[in-house]
């Protein structure tokens, strides 16, 4: 019989867009946020499976033991997908509570919003499980097509549109490239499924062979566009000053974390016996975005652009651990992949955390400058508590969360073994966290120690009141990130059982 | 002579770079656009070529997922044009300069 309880998670997904489309149709204009609560409720929904699925694999009178393995080794459930599922859509809950208030306070009809973000969420839990190229390039373009729609979602807006055309344009051009490479990929081992590539690649003897060299940097820079790897960057902080707020928040997070899915997936299992291919191409491409990102970070007026470089530069720091891939041993691996996934777990919930932040300041300021900023805590103390506690988090100021995955990627690359490239990039990972460190603080400065600025819009909207989702998206992510930030262990755990990952042949 | 999948490769390669370099080198988004199909189509033929070569049928049914997914790009992406293009009256990519910094 098939394994329906192993789909089930993508499946109710699926069921639960059509029906935000339904309910979309029928509903009256007054009991339009009922859509809204249908996407909720689906990907709430959509969580109870992984919870089965996880505790299934210990039960004796269930079906599977062990990572189920659908559709001849193309789709497969294992603890790391079942993780990255879960993460996939704890952040797409949090964008959608971003979203709803901010969709209210617009102007624009709201019904297929919702239906784009589960869709681009489905994309994402289906990368999670895919195991062969073409799985995985249909996943990534279900994430990111909504994800085009979704950055233009003001269509009246010259900066929306902008900020769309230049994310749909490095958007295809990045999948014709990672495409092109993957159909040599095939050309040369005559595999479509990662485990059978990576047969292939040591039966074959292909480890040196150019023409593969060339398809693994074709797939490798493919994948750098969708994480916003420096030098593969620019169209990040056009797209998310441009985009809606909270649709710069899912793009930062959930979209982001989707192509370090299809990277690690590609590379620690298609590409395991060439990593002294992609090893160092991803040294010079963490190093690169690690500085370049704080660097231009550093001179940003505007908050969002803030965020979008500094996401460029956190996405440097959850590559640092690939770089040194080929010297290392099979545990030296899993602790690299270990490093990596636990970056993104943390990253996450801080990220949605400064966006739901920066949100909430908006709503009261109207503006994303960060000089209009200003003496925010004289007007809204709470605020500028909360904005303190994300950016310090992004920081990595102990005992907030952001330490911990740091902690975990230095150890991950100076940990094994001594070489002169993991100490250099050790060296270049540090003097970036320092740098960071003054761009996030120079933000908290200015809410703490600034006056308010003469000609700030603060008294016209300064009454308003936030939307409740919003407020208990900003209680979660809060949440996490003080919790986390003491007993780091209760999210590392569900980076530690990804390790069977790299074992498994 | 013989046709042998190495001239299809060949010729794949060709279209490959004819259409990055339009991508690089044009500044109108429709033309751009129709570069990138130009992309996906010497993939398509990559495929192929390999999937007659290897006699594996895995090759050609990765292309219609290819086509499927490209026709789906060009939905959106004629919407993101026409919505530029109501806003500014044109397609030019280098007018797109607000957003910067």
């Amino acid at each position: 019989m098939f394994d329906y309880h192993a789909l089930a998670p993508e499946l109710i997904l699926g069921i639960t867009l059509l029906a935000a489309i339904a309910v979309d149709l029928v509903v009256p204009e007054r009991l339009k946020y009922l859509v809204g609560v249908t996407a909720l409720l689906g990907l709430v929904a959509a969580a109870l499976p992984l919870i089965t699925l996880a505790a299934c694999s210990g039960i004796a009178g269930c079906a599977a033991t062990g990572p189920r393995v659908l559709f001849g080794g193309s789709y497969v459930v294992d603890d790391f997908a079942l993780v990255l599922k879960g993460l996939f859509i704890v952040s797409g809950v949090i964008s959608l509570l971003l979203s709803v208030g901010y969709l209210e306070s617009d102007d624009y009809y709201q019904g297929e919003f919702y239906f784009l973000l589960l869709a681009s969420v489905t994309g994402a839990v289906i990368m999670a499980s895919a195991r062969d190229l073409i799985t995985i390039f249909v996943g990534l373009e279900l994430v990111s097509a909504p994800a085009f729609l979704l950055a233009g979602w003001r269509k009246g807006d010259r900066r929306s549109n902008e900020a769309s055309l230049k994310f749909f344009l490095t958007g295809v051009l990045s999948a014709a490239v990672m495409l092109f490479g993957m159909s040599l990929v095939y050309g040369l081992t005559g595999n479509i499924t990662f485990a059978g590539i990576a047969q292939a690649i040591t039966a074959f003897g292909l480890q040196s062979e150019p023409a593969l060299v060339l398809a693994v940097v074709f797939v490798i820079v493919g994948f750098a566009f969708k994480i916003s790897a420096v030098p593969f960057h620019f169209w990040a902080p056009d797209t998310y000053e441009g985009a809606p707020t909270p649709v710069a928040a899912y793009l930062s997070v959930g979209s982001k974390a989707a192509g370090f899915v299809g990277l690690l997936t590609i590379c620690y299992q298609a590409f395991a016996p060439v990593r002294s291919i992609w090893g160092p191409i991803l040294w010079v491409v963490a190093a690169l975005s690690m500085t370049v990102g704080n660097l231009i970070a550093l001179r940003q007026t505007n908050v969002v652009r803030l965020l979008g470089y500094s996401s460029i530069a956190h996405g440097g720091f959850i590559l640092v651990p690939f770089a040194m891939a080929a010297l290392y041993d099979q545990a030296g691996l899993a602790d690299a992949f270990f490093g990596s996934i636990t970056y993104v777990l943390f990253y996450a919930f801080l990220n949605l955390g400064a966006f739901a932040a920066v949100i909430a300041v908006v709503h009261k300021v109207g503006s994303t400058e960060i000089t209009d900023w200003g003496g925010l805590n004289r007007y809204a103390p709470g605020l500028a508590a909360l904005v303190t506690v994300f950016f310090f988090g992004l920081a990595g100021v102990p005992p907030l969360a952001g330490w911990f995955p740091k902690f975990v990627m230095f150890r991950a690359v100076l940990g094994v073994f001594e070489s002169p490239w993991a100490i250099a990039l050790a060296v270049i990972a540090a003097v970036n966290a320092v740098i960071a460190l003054v761009y996030y603080a120079g933000v908290v400065k200015r809410v703490y120690m600034d006056n308010v600025p003469v000609n700030a819009p603060v008294d016209r909207v300064a009454g308003r009141r936030l939307a409740p989702s919003l407020v208990l998206a900003l209680a979660i992510t809060a949440a996490a990130t003080v919790i986390f930030g003491f007993f780091p262990q209760l999210l590392a755990f569900f980076g530690d059982v990804t390790r069977a990952f790299v074992a498994a042949p | 002579m013989t046709v042998t999948p190495g001239w299809y490769m060949a010729l794949s390669a060709v279209l490959f770079v004819i259409g990055l370099s339009g991508i690089l080198l044009r500044r109108n988004a429709l033309v751009m656009f129709m570069s990138v199909e130009l992309m996906l189509n010497a993939v398509n033929l990559t495929f192929v070529a390999a999937g007659r070569e290897l006699l594996s049928i895995d090759g050609q049914v990765s292309v219609f997922f290819v086509m499927v997914v490209a026709a789906a790009e060009v939905v959106v992406g004629l919407a993101i044009i026409v919505a530029v293009f109501r806003r500014r009256k044109t397609a030019s990519v280098d007018e797109l300069a607000e957003l910067r910094g």
